[in-house]
């Protein structure tokens, strides 16, 4: 089952163990040079770092089937979190089983190469048929918010999501370099360096906030920094990972970071709403996967679709 | 050979049950006791409460725990009854039965030196709601001053499964562990100490509502 993936992917990979091993020395060096300060918040977080990475790199590294199904278990989680937040009424109880179903059908879509269902499945049928069924149970009270609610969820956390393994399930585009992994690779390295960049730069540089009443820590100043950066860092990464080239790609980083602050927002908010501060401790030291996985719920669909457009083009007759 | 299927059972489907399918959110997993005699007790909101409990503790302690249940109910009939008693273990408490005492297996356990799981609620009643303590609790405490009371509030199975659905649905579910419940020379008041922790420990968490 384990298949060498692509050249440029297994060197991906390998610098993301290099950037790890690095951090986990520096703070050791830290902790020896500065024996009183308080280093396990770092220390937890890099700890947890090392779990998510190798448990990503093993999916990836595994064919797309595993892959696919190990995308689809990150959803499975990130719904659950959600669930678990939300008020719902008992009344659902039996909903919620047919909410959890559309996971691995939404998945069988992305593995069966069905572009079609992949893309209306939740939107379309599961839109319809959730709130038909709470029709027949017959409870009133409260049904458009538990209608609304329940399908937001399963629209952020699966529908979104399962775009960045649709990027698995490509057509054949061109990419010698790094097949369709190099693709997903490039999505989720790029979202989590943009979350990194954000931080460095608002807490080197941040002035003017950007969404005080949501988030206010985060600023122009950082947000800003961000997009660029990671622009950039995507206008290198590309020729490697991706078939994009010259603009395409600086675009490409930038839409990843201007998205991916989006669904960060977006989580926060729904965290304020709530008034939680993390949606779980599944992760010591980051939350719950839904903190994790926040900028992704945005960044996966935007990613997706803009390769989408580029390469099929924006008539249906060229997917024929 | 019930004997391996116990830990089979627990190893292979309880644990992937509550750690995959429902994920657990523990505070404080060190306060459980390794040792008996101790008594644990949690409120009682669905089946699901005892595998939960019993798979917080290492596999090691497992031939050590010994959760209380209802006779009339886990014993009626000859497969239940083998289930209950030979894989989870339980030891039968008898709610109906008149004549003896009911909590006779329950001093068994203790005077094993054995770990007894209690949910002194006497059965899941309404999911998510605490009802009324039953008077039990204070009468095996009687017996065993010695046996340390440990607390655990569970929140979130009820909405997993509640009493009278088959359909489990995954949810995150959290387990708080409370310190020992002081005990005085009399256990006077007992009950009353046992509501108090386990009402604090529900303060810890902000549970959605769930009507």
């Amino acid at each position: 089952m384990i298949h060498l993936p692509p050249f440029a992917a297994t060197v991906t990979i390998a610098s993301l163990y290099g950037v790890l091993f690095l951090s986990t020395l520096i703070i050791l060096l830290l902790k020896r040079m500065r024996p009183e300060a308080d280093f396990s918040e770092v220390t937890t977080r890099t700890n947890s770092w090392w779990v998510m990475i190798t448990i990503f790199s093993l999916a990836v590294i595994l064919e797309r089937g595993a892959a696919i199904i190990f995308l689809g278990f990150i959803s499975f989680l990130a719904f659950k979190e959600y669930l678990s937040l939300i008020p719902t009424r008992r009344a659902d109880h039996r909903i919620l089983l047919w909410a959890y179903l559309s996971i691995p059908l939404q998945f069988f879509w992305v593995y069966n190469y069905w572009y079609g269902m992949f893309i209306v499945f939740i939107p379309v049928w599961i839109f319809l048929l959730l709130p038909m069924r709470m029709v027949t149970i017959g409870a009133t009270e409260g049904f458009l918010r538990a209608a609304g609610t329940l399908h937001w969820g399963l629209m952020i956390t699966v529908f979104n999501l399962s775009h960045a393994a649709y990027l698995l399930s490509l057509p054949q585009i061109d990419n010698p370099m790094a097949g369709s992994v190099g693709l997903l690779l490039f999505l989720v390295i790029l979202t989590q360096f943009n979350d990194v960049a954000q931080y460095v730069w608002g807490k080197t540089l941040g002035r003017r906030k950007i969404v005080p009443a949501v988030s206010p820590k985060k600023t122009w100043e950082g947000f800003l920094g961000g997009v660029a950066t990671t622009a950039v860092v995507g206008f290198f990464l590309a020729p490697y990972l991706t078939p994009l080239e010259g603009w395409h790609s600086l675009i490409a980083g930038a839409i990843i970071a201007a998205s991916g602050f989006i669904g960060d927002v977006i989580v926060s908010a729904v965290k304020r709403d709530i008034g939680v501060k993390d949606c779980s401790n599944f992760i010591p030291g980051h939350g719950g996967i839904l903190d994790r996985v926040d900028s992704l719920t945005v960044s996966a669909p935007v990613f997706f679709h803009y390769i989408f457009y580029l390469y099929t083009g924006p008539r249906l007759e060229s997917l024929l | 050979m019930s004997h391996i299927l116990r830990y089979l059972f627990f190893f292979l489907v309880v644990r992937p049950l509550s750690y995959v399918i429902l994920g657990l959110n523990v505070r404080h997993a060190e306060r459980l006791p390794k040792n008996g005699p101790a008594i644990i007790i949690a409120n009682h909101n669905s089946h699901l409460d005892t595998l939960v409990l019993m798979s917080l503790l290492p596999l090691s302690v497992l031939p050590k725990l010994r959760p209380a249940a209802a006779g009339d109910y886990f014993l009626r009939n000859r497969w239940l009854a083998w289930f209950a008693t030979e894989i989870i273990g339980i030891v039968p408490v008898a709610r109906t039965q008149k004549g003896g005492n009911p909590l006779a297996g329950c001093f068994e356990v203790l005077r094993a030196n054995d770990i007894l799981i209690l949910f002194p609620e006497g059965s899941r009643g309404e999911p998510e709601r605490m009802q009324r303590l039953k008077q039990g609790i204070s009468v095996i405490a009687r017996k065993f001053p010695n046996a340390p009371i440990t607390p655990v509030f569970l929140h979130g199975l009820g909405k997993s499964l509640p009493k009278g659905e088959v359909i489990l649905i995954p949810h995150f579910c959290d387990v708080f562990v409370g310190k020992p419940i002081a005990r005085t020379e009399s256990n006077q008041d007992l009950i009353g100490t046992i509501n108090d922790s386990l009402a604090a420990l529900e303060k810890e968490g902000d549970f959605p509502a769930w009507e």
